[in-house]
């Protein structure tokens, strides 16, 4: 028993442990090419330490920013039909929704959670760029209206963060649908007086720029994010002509007059719970511009 | 001159031959060719009526973008009394590919728009294929603000492929323009009637789609995305229109099973383009009794109905 106790099993440990450890220490930053080590990136919530570039932050390392101490309840979205068209393309959909699944951990592209943002009670609904291109479905509107719905209930603010590349053209008609359908619960928190903000992360496009993501009360965009209706491929073939620099960027929109503000993601928070304090007539708020949190959080973000 | 579709060929020839041959019978007199003629105009009927009665989702599409079938104004003209265009945004332009205005319908004073895809070169050119900017939605969005001040129902025509992807669209906001107007639609408190009379395509269709009441055509196509860009984006081709076309169940018959509209108004044999102004009409009559059924209804009642009826989607008609 000793040998196995003292050999065997801390064999069997190592090769365990080997797996713990992530093989990629240094991640590249796509903008500047400069590598950061894994632990800096996930403290800077996955903005490049020496060119601001603002990389796709997955849900949970997005509640853990947002919400006071990182602690918050995800809220369960009720079931929605599965593969309603029978939708089968090069391959089956049930088989990418499973690869979607298995890759992000989640059901689907859009999950809700309730907790304290500056000591506010409040709700975010995320919208997660790795499933399906975070396209919006039955499932991804649902859960927009669920957030809507809890919002009302708790009498709280609403933030969604949004990130899409537009409609799951798997779900056909019932995904266009998913646009009349945000549109009234944005609706009914506008009756019930409460804040709705809009957090605009790359890339927003098509059917959820349509709808919700454009209703906000205030409307707040990430410094780089690619925000349109229609992506930059289908107007390049449309008009047959390069796109201006730029063009569909958080910057060039605020610039038109479509978002409110561009904030750099360690202000997020701050400038959230000062704008829902001042909608919602609470005393202003002692939280510092910059966010970052006092502990790491783990286990490492997944980067782009 | 009616123009055939591909699909029609074998109806082109058979209609063809009838023509030659009553030419034929004009000027010779002497040659008896009635039976004959009789007999194939029986056969082009009947294959036509075969033809049409099992069209596939990507017949349907082009049936609904042929060039004959009818428009909006042709709708107007023959439905709208006094019809009264109102223009621009008061804010950057006027935008042609939604037409909009005042008019009568039936009697009634009503507010009506929609999308105009032209019919020749020089009126698409103008109307911009029925593609809109944002300029075409926030127009909309003034005419359902005057709808409900002065209580007037509202009928939208939807035919369009699309919002058009451009520069100064983008620019100037087209998404936040179809959510606004997707938005009003929802919210409104007088009766909106919806009917899709060709093809009704993604988020530039559903911002003035949102009815009380959404009607479609026999042979009208409704979705996400045109058939060819979901060929191109889910097959990375872009001769797989048929496929996506009916995967993504486009047709009036699929979204009435899936509780998406609410009623379907039958084509003439052949298509709307054959018998125009039979379709208008009875379209005419169809918008006349949905209207007559929301007439109990209050501002409140209007809106809770709307909204609903789009919250429920999705969990009605899919087994």
């Amino acid at each position: 028993m000793n040998w196995i106790n003292n050999v065997v099993r801390p064999k069997i440990q190592r090769v365990f442990k080997k797996r713990d450890t992530p093989d990629n220490l240094w991640v590249k930053c796509s903008n500047c090419g400069e590598m950061v080590f894994h632990r800096d990136l996930i403290t800077a919530y996955n903005v490049c330490p020496s060119c601001d570039f603002h990389m796709k932050l997955g849900t949970k390392e997005r509640f853990g920013q947002l919400f006071d101490n990182g602690e918050y309840e995800e809220i369960a979205i009720p079931e929605v039909p599965a593969d309603p068209l029978k939708f089968r393309d090069q391959k089956r959909y049930p088989e990418r929704l499973k690869d979607a699944r298995a890759k992000t951990g989640r059901n689907d592209a859009v999950t809700v959670a309730h907790g304290a943002l500056d000591g506010i009670e409040t709700v975010i609904s995320v919208q997660d760029f790795a499933f399906m291109g975070g396209s919006l479905g039955m499932a991804a509107g649902e859960a927009i209206v669920v957030g809507a719905r809890e919002a009302l209930e708790r009498k709280a603010p609403y933030i969604v963060v949004a990130a899409a590349g537009g409609a799951r053209m798997q779900e056909g008609i019932l995904s266009l649908m998913q646009m009349p359908r945000t549109t009234v619960a944005v609706q009914m928190l506008r009756e019930a007086r409460l804040p709705y903000i809009v957090v605009l992360t790359d890339p927003t496009t098509g059917g959820v720029t349509a709808s919700y993501a454009m209703l906000g009360d205030v409307q707040i965009a990430e410094p780089g994010a690619l925000i349109g209706f229609a992506g930059p491929r289908v107007i390049e073939q449309t008009i047959r002509e390069k796109l201006p620099q730029g063009f569909q960027r958080a910057e060039y929109l605020l610039e038109h007059g479509m978002v409110d503000m561009v904030v750099h993601r360690h202000e997020l928070k701050a400038t959230l719970a000062r704008t829902i304090r001042l909608l919602t007539h609470r005393p202003g708020s002692a939280l510092k511009q910059e966010t970052l949190p006092a502990t790491r959080p783990n286990p490492p973000a997944p980067v782009a | 001159m009616l123009s055939y579709l591909e699909f029609e060929k074998p109806i082109a020839e058979l209609e063809g031959k009838v023509q030659e041959l009553k030419t034929l019978a004009q000027e010779d007199p002497s040659v008896s060719i009635s039976d004959e003629v009789a007999k194939l105009e029986t056969k082009a009927a009947q294959l036509l009526k075969d033809t049409y009665s099992r069209l596939d989702p990507w017949q349907k599409t082009q049936v609904a973008r042929h060039p004959n079938r009818p428009h909006f104004v042709d709708y107007v003209k023959n439905l709208i009394q006094d019809f009264t265009p109102l223009a621009g945004d008061r804010l950057f332009a006027e935008d042609a590919a939604i037409i909009g205005g005042l008019g009568r319908f039936r009697g009634r004073s009503v507010v009506v728009m929609g999308h105009e895809k032209g019919s020749d070169m020089e009126t698409r050119m103008r109307h911009n294929f029925g593609m809109a900017r944002p300029e075409g939605y926030r127009k909309g969005i003034r005419l359902l603000d005057m709808a409900e001040r002065f209580d007037m129902p509202v009928i939208t025509l939807v035919d369009t492929a699309g919002a058009y992807p451009g520069i100064g669209s983008e620019e100037r906001g087209v998404a936040e323009a179809i959510a606004r107007s997707m938005d009003r639609c929802l919210g409104l408190s007088v009766p909106l009637i919806s009917v899709v009379i060709g093809e009704g395509m993604s988020g530039g269709a559903i911002a003035i789609a949102a009815g009380n009441r959404v009607l479609m055509l026999e042979h009208s196509i409704y979705a996400v995305i045109s058939p060819e860009g979901c060929s191109s984006i889910l097959w990375r081709s872009s001769d797989k229109t048929k496929e996506a076309a009916t995967a993504m169940k486009v047709t009036a018959q699929s979204l009435e099973e899936l509780g998406i509209i609410d009623r379907i108004l039958p084509e003439p044999v052949g298509g709307a383009h054959r018998e125009r102004a039979q379709m208008i009409r009875e379209t005419g009559d169809a918008i006349e009794e949905e209207l007559r059924g929301l007439d109990g209804l209050d501002a409140d009642a209007l809106r809770r109905q709307r909204r609903e009826k789009f919250m429920a989607m999705g969990r009605l008609g899919i087994s």
